[in-house]
């Protein structure tokens, strides 16, 4: 028989399978998403990235210069040649930003506006080279007679070029380039402080067995329904100058990275707790029976087993917190101070200086450690479902008094801390004027009185909430569905995977800046999205579409593969399989991904910073600008009403999803 | 070969091959199968046999050759172009909808309306055994309930081919025998031509008109089980259906073997004299010799284990003059009880020359 | 559980795309003649009030507002330099409209009346660029309840606030961000000269406990108690002030910072008519007095009258102010300042 395979087939022409209706539609829609993440996501990475590199000059050989000193006009000389003679324009003073401008009267160390001098100067580059006198801008190219008094008031204005002049700027500005330092420092000292606490929290919940742990895990969740600035304002009141426990800070500021730490592990606290647990969850029971049979003593199986066994958990849960600090920009801007950190600078570089170039180059240096964090965590992440395939035993925790009562105390702690913080911001917001009025009111509730857009934006937020939620949704599932099931389209479904998992890596602030310079731009046929709803709930899909997209291939994946083979066998188009059978077994995970969206999309503030329009204010960018006003009091009212929302939203998504389950998922049940 | 049949069949493979990049999954495999023919593609894990069916579904679309199907080419057909049911070893029932509206799933849509869509149902559960199991859902059967449901919905439609992907291996043991001879009567009575996929050599013997043995991504032999059984063309193919007893050897002369001192008759057609070769024999084709005559082919044999294995012992026998080789042979209880062996004694065996069955050696070894 | 039907696929599908073009037109306002797009960093609270007393005279033209803090609307109109998405600047710092004009984006136009105007609020060039409204002008918000906790004594002049008595008593706003930040620094450059200036700084820098970003949280942490002394400008001490904040506003003797508000028409707005007749308004004896409700100091000679809490000496105490230098050695100032100050570690 052998002698049939001898023959070689590669000259044979390969079988393409005619693609059928069905895998038309599929690759429409898979194309439609990856198109939608293009647009959304790589193309204004890849504007943003060039903005980078867009420098501006001051170009002194564009300008032509003569004197008369009442002898008569002198030689026509380039500006650039007469520094050349005087030196009196260092080269890196040449290197400048959009709104760079360059005094010349230094050229001529003998300048007086008193004197009889007078200039002649012209541009020779057409409208690339522009100067102005006073504020009068002369961009054509005729000779332009000016008195020395005159001439005083003339600047040059850069032209614009490409080049690494900015980074070189922002690398020897040791005011920027400090902010590496600080970030990366605050990023890690709250990854080691959130990480220990969250593990001895998670230990608790799943090795002890004290009691109301449902209670507990429930206040540890609560950080992640407020925006991440809530607990800096709950801080400062807490530790401020006028704080109710100053003392605790024995003198020292909670303005800077006390309060940076302290809000961080606040908010970066559930998101480690829910990774650390799940790994702690999976643990083998066997192994504890073998070590507790062999009489080994309790710390060393803590050493020698549970911290093994739970270590991917406890490296994605550092990368993610990790990630989570250094991209984190409400935080820092509330209570940071001082402090620069790379986040802030951004905002800084580009509200406060209009310097988006600047803005664009600390968003590539910011972007560098947040890719290394995530690509590391991905890499965690693998490596422990390979762990998670593996069929272990759950662990049942046995009573012991005294471990029982000390986690219980553990965990009453943290809870107390964590309602506190909580307490204390809606405390504030009922407090007429701290500290001289304390007496009760909801003055702090006129948010119509107050910068950020008053009501209003507490509406639109939960307008974009909702969108969020609802497009965001359809067009995750969906993606995740084509990739997921599709048949062939391998490179297709690749890129897709590859697009799917980029917006985890890129900061908010990074997103939202680049979301400016590419949608801004008048000739980009999206521009019309521009400073709408719609550029908000695509830059909120986009900056949280991994999360979701990993739930719901998850979901997909515990499905039957065989479920759109046995719908092609029977002649059913393939929404047919997915309306009828896929999208009603994964409704848990739909309502998750949906419940997530919407969470997110109250609380965020990164990347929509940049792009609200005074008809789209947000009430997560209220809290910020109120806060920035110094209405402090209002920021808090404003937050607590954004605890408040999502509670609301969990309680009726719980409601919802108990009652749609019980309809669609009678089946789980023998 | 076999399958070279020239009368054209109702499923037509041509040439197939199947690569996973470097991989060569399926190497140049041609096949014909009959109208309303059983077939079992048979083979170990990874011989390609599920690749085959897959490609015949257009699941996963073979990289060269040709498929047809009652004389149509569909090559290239996405398989919902083309005429088939499926069951899958996880049966792929739908889980959150109930039985019927599972059966009824393949015949919504295409102009049949309500009422003989309820009829057809009805008259399909009935079929497999389970009328009153329509409004459950699949996860309130039992593994075999829902293997006919998946049978049944696969057939709703009565496509021209029903392909079987290991249906039984989920099930236990007893269940697998029982419905064993469900599908095969219920697919000899609606006269559909079927290929099952199986590793398991008892189902395909019990179900198949046809087996199509594979191995490392090509076919061995196809034939009747009997065909298979006793005349099996290779010494895989020997070895994985039924036990046999391989034994190095070479030609001694035309229709004579040698192994060690002893020289048999047996069949040598297509081998030279001197060839080194693998001499296979059945344990049950192993006679002991109870008379006094001489027959040819009468070795003298030591017992040197004896295991008991309910209707018949599995002796393991030696000779020294056979290079002390050592050979499996089954003796029947009542043969057993008859001459009295035990474990220890020597007795004379008889190897039926025209059992013996010659193969290159190396191919297969045990 | 309905069946999914192939309508509904596709209109899903189409949906998915639709909406968020249909969104963004719903929200994007055609604009129509009657309707301009006025973009302001005035208060939020006195936008309404603008507006109203506009309608009264011109009914028919609707304002959009579009507000934000200065940083942010200059940031906005900059980043739309090419694609211009409003028709006004009403209420924008006369430094960004500098900036503005430098960069050739804003449309030359004499308003009706513009001669009555007091000169220091109008735009040199001819036809201006831009005209003023008032003025704001920055002070020092000094908490008397805190400042007796710690001791202190008020201060009377800028020179006063780098005692050593007053160390971690200060906030200020961070030029880098802040107008109001800004104005204070290139005031000092310009009342102590070049070098003295920048050494006043260094000596204030060690009394500064931190630097804000915006320009009135000094005032309002200041009220709050949070710090005894804040720089910030007079408007915003005289609200916290009216709330009942312990504020006293102070201005330093040496003279103050001022900026104003101003106004101006964007080049290339498709609806100059009703710009022109915006602006025309906007100089008008009538707005002036509505400026004067929260501001001392307004572009209209002899209409302010003293405006509540507001120190009385304010208007003789700003300095001449050089708007012409501010704007032109901006970048110069603030790389210079961000060397000196910024980034540092924590100021105790």
């Amino acid at each position: 028989m052998a002698d049939i395979s001898s023959h070689s087939s590669q000259s044979l022409p390969i079988v393409k399978q005619k693609i059928g209706r069905d895998d038309w539609t599929m690759r429409a829609f898979m194309v439609v998403i990856a198109i939608y993440l293009v647009v959304a996501l790589a193309l204004p990475l890849y504007v943003m990235m060039s903005k980078s590199f867009e420098t501006y000059r001051f170009e002194l050989d564009r300008f032509e210069i003569q004197v008369d000193k009442g002898d008569g006009w002198s030689d026509v000389t380039t500006v650039a040649a007469l520094n050349q003679q005087v030196n009196a324009i260092g080269a890196d003073e040449l290197a400048t930003s959009s709104d760079g401008r360059l005094g010349i009267t230094k050229l001529f160390p003998d300048f007086s506006f008193r004197s009889k001098t007078n200039y002649r100067l012209r541009n020779i580059a057409g409208s690339d080279a522009v100067f102005l006198i006073g504020s009068e801008r002369v961009a054509h190219n005729e000779w332009v007679k000016l008195s020395s008094n005159d001439f005083r008031r003339v600047v040059l204005r850069p032209s614009p070029s490409t080049g690494f002049d900015n980074f070189r700027t922002y690398f020897s500005t040791p005011a920027l380039f400090n902010s590496v330092y600080n970030s990366l420092a605050i990023a890690f000292i709250v990854t080691v402080i959130t990480v220990s606490l969250a593990f001895a929290f998670a230990y608790a919940l799943n090795r002890s067995c004290m009691r109301y742990k449902g209670v507990f895990r429930l206040i540890a969740m609560a950080p992640l329904l407020v925006p991440s600035l809530l607990p800096g304002i709950a801080l400062v009141y807490l530790f401020g100058n006028q704080g109710m426990l100053k003392e605790l800070m024995f003198g020292y500021s909670i303005y800077g990275p006390i309060g940076i730490i302290i809000g961080s592990v606040f908010f970066t606290f559930p998101h480690a707790m829910i990774i650390i647990n799940t790994s702690l969850a999976l643990s083998d029971a066997r192994l504890y029976e073998a070590a507790t049979s062999l009489r080994t003593p309790r710390f060393k199986i803590f050493r020698l087993i549970t911290i093994p066994g739970a270590r991917y958990g406890l490296i994605s849960a550092a990368f993610v917190v990790f990630n989570l600090v250094i991209t984190d920009f409400g935080l820092p801007k509330v209570i940071g101070g001082q402090f620069n950190v790379l986040a802030v600078d951004i905002y800084k570089q580009v509200i406060g200086q209009q310097n988006f170039q600047m803005g664009a180059v600390v968003s590539v240096v910011l972007l560098i450690p947040a890719l290394i964090a995530f690509s590391v965590d991905r890499y965690i992440q693998k490596k422990q479902v390979a762990l998670l395939s593996s069929r272990s035993v759950t662990y049942q925790p046995s009573p012991s008094k005294i471990f029982d009562r000390q986690m219980f105390a553990y965990c009453t702690v943290i809870s107390l801390i964590i309602v506190t913080i909580l307490a204390v911001c809606q405390y504030a917001a009922l407090i007429k004027f701290w500290p001289y009025d304390l007496s009760l009111s909801l003055s702090n509730y006129a948010f119509d009185l107050m910068d950020g857009g008053g009501w209003d934006s507490y509406r639109n937020s939960i307008k974009l909430a909702l969108l969020t939620a609802m497009f965001g949704t359809i067009v995750v599932f969906t993606g995740a569905y084509m990739v997921e099931k599709a048949r062939g389209f391998e490179n297709g479904r690749t890129v897709f995977q590859l697009l799917a998992m980029m917006p985890m890596a890129i900061p908010g602030m990074v997103l939202g800046l680049a979301y400016i310079f590419f949608f801004n731009n008048p000739a980009n046929p999206f521009n019309f999205i521009y400073a709408t709803m719609a550029i908000l709930v695509v830059s909120t899909v986009t900056h949280f579409y991994t999360v979701s997209h990993l739930t719901a291939v998850t979901a997909l994946k515990q499905m039957d593969n065989e479920f759109e083979s046995v719908g092609a066998s029977l002649k059913q188009p393939f929404y047919k399989v997915m309306g009828l059978v896929t999208v009603p077994v994964c409704l848990p995970a739909i309502l998750d991904i949906w419940m997530y969206l919407f969470v997110n999309a109250m609380t965020t503030v990164s990347a929509v910073v940049f792009l609200y329009s005074s008809d789209t204010t947000l009430a997560s960018v209220a809290v910020l600008n109120m806060d920035d006003a110094g209405d402090v009091a209002p920021a808090a009212a404003m937050g607590m009403m954004i605890f408040y929302t999502n509670v609301g939203a969990r309680i009726l998504h719980a409601g919802l999803s108990r009652l749609l389950l019980k309809k669609t998922q009678a089946w789980r049940m023998r | 070969m076999a399958e070279a049949q020239s009368t054209s069949g109702y499923l037509q493979i041509k040439n197939i091959t199947k690569k996973f990049g470097e991989f060569t999954a399926l190497d140049n495999i041609s096949l014909d199968i009959h109208e309303g023919e059983f077939i079992c593609f048979l083979g170990p894990s990874g011989c390609g046999k599920t690749t085959f069916l897959r490609a015949i579904a257009g699941l996963d679309i073979q990289t060269h050759g040709v498929i047809e199907q009652s004389g149509k080419d569909i090559s290239t057909l996405p398989p919902s172009e083309r005429d088939f049911g499926i069951v899958f070893q996880s049966y792929a029932l739908f889980p959150n909808l109930k039985v019927r509206r599972n059966i009824a799933f393949g015949l919504e849509n295409r102009g049949v309306s309500t009422p003989d869509i309820n009829a057809r149902v009805t008259e399909l559960l009935e079929l497999v055994g389970l009328p009153d199991q329509g409004d459950k859902f699949p996860a309130q059967l039992s593994g075999g309930q829902q293997q006919r449901i998946a049978l049944a919905r696969a057939i709703a439609t009565k496509p021209g081919l029903l392909l079987l992907d290991e249906p039984l291996s989920a099930l236990d043991a007893k269940v697998r025998v029982h419905l064993r001879h469900e599908i095969k009567e219920l697919q000899a009575n609606l006269g559909i031509t079927t290929i099952m996929v199986t590793h398991d050599q008892e189902e395909a013997l019990t179900m198949a008109d046809r087996i199509v043995v594979m191995n490392h991504g090509v076919i061995d032999q196809v034939g009747t089980p009997i065909e298979i059984y006793t005349e099996p063309a290779t010494a895989f193919v020997a070895d994985f259906i039924g036990k046999m007893n391989f034994l190095p050897g070479q030609v001694a002369q035309s229709g004579h073997v040698k192994i060690g001192d002893i020289s048999l008759a047996a069949d040598t057609q297509g081998y030279a004299q001197g060839d080194e070769i693998t001499v296979a024999v059945r344990p049950e084709n192993i006679i002991v010799l109870e008379g006094t005559d001489k027959p040819e082919n009468t070795v003298r044999v030591v017992v040197k284990a004896m295991e008991f294995l309910g209707s018949f012992y599995r002796a393991t026998l030696i000779s020294p003059k056979m290079g002390n080789v050592e050979f499996g042979a089954d003796f029947s209880i009542n043969m057993t009880r008859r001459t009295n062996i035990k474990l220890g004694d020597e007795v004379k065996i008889i190897l039926p020359s025209e059992r013996i069955l010659v193969y290159p050696k190396g191919v297969k070894n045990g | 559980m309905k069946l999914i039907k192939k309508t509904t696929l596709a209109s899903l599908f189409s949906g998915l795309m639709a909406g968020v073009a249909v969104f963004a037109m719903s929200s994007s306002m055609a604009v129509s003649a009657g309707e301009l797009t006025v973009y302001t960093a005035v208060e939020a609270e006195d936008l309404k009030k603008y507006a109203a007393k506009f309608n009264e005279d011109y009914p028919d033209i609707k304002i959009n507002w579009v507000r934000d803090s200065t940083g942010i609307v200059t940031a906005k109109l900059l980043a739309e330099k090419n694609n211009p998405q409003a028709d006004v600047v009403w209420g924008l710092a006369a430094t960004s409209l500098l900036l503005l004009k430098s960069e050739g984006m804003l449309e030359a136009y004499s308003p009706k009346g513009v001669e009555k105007l007091d000169k220091k609020f109008v735009d040199k060039s001819t036809p201006p660029a831009w005209v003023g409204m008032d003025a704001w002008v920055a002070s020092v918000c000094y908490n008397t309840v805190e400042a007796a906790k710690n001791n202190l004594v008020p201060p009377k002049t800028w020179k006063d606030l780098t005692k050593p008595m007053y160390k971690g008593m200060l906030i200020m706003p961070n030029p880098n961000s802040s107008g109001t930040g800004f104005l204070d620094v290139s005031s000092w450059l310009q009342l102590f000269g070049e070098d003295g200036g920048w050494k006043y700084m260094d000596a204030l820098h060690e009394n500064i406990a931190r630097y804000t970003h915006s320009g009135s949280k000094p005032c309002k942490l200041a009220a709050a108690g949070e710090i005894p002394i804040g720089i910030s400008f007079a408007f915003r001490g005289a609200k916290s002030k009216a709330k009942g904040a312990p504020l006293e506003i102070i201005v330093p003797e040496e003279g103050v910072g001022w900026d104003m508000e101003a106004t101006a028409i964007v080049a290339g707005t498709d609806n100059l008519k009703d710009a022109q007749t915006l602006v025309d308004w906007s100089i008008t004896k009538k707005a002036n007095v509505m400026y004067n409700a929260g501001y001392a100091v307004v572009a209209y000679p002899g209409v302010a009258k003293p405006v509540k809490f507001f120190p009385e000496n304010l208007l003789e105490k700003m300095i001449p102010n050089d708007f012409e230098f501010a704007a032109n050695n901006r970048k110069r100032i603030l790389t210079e300042w961000q060397k000196r100050y910024d980034g540092k570690s924590d100021p105790k």
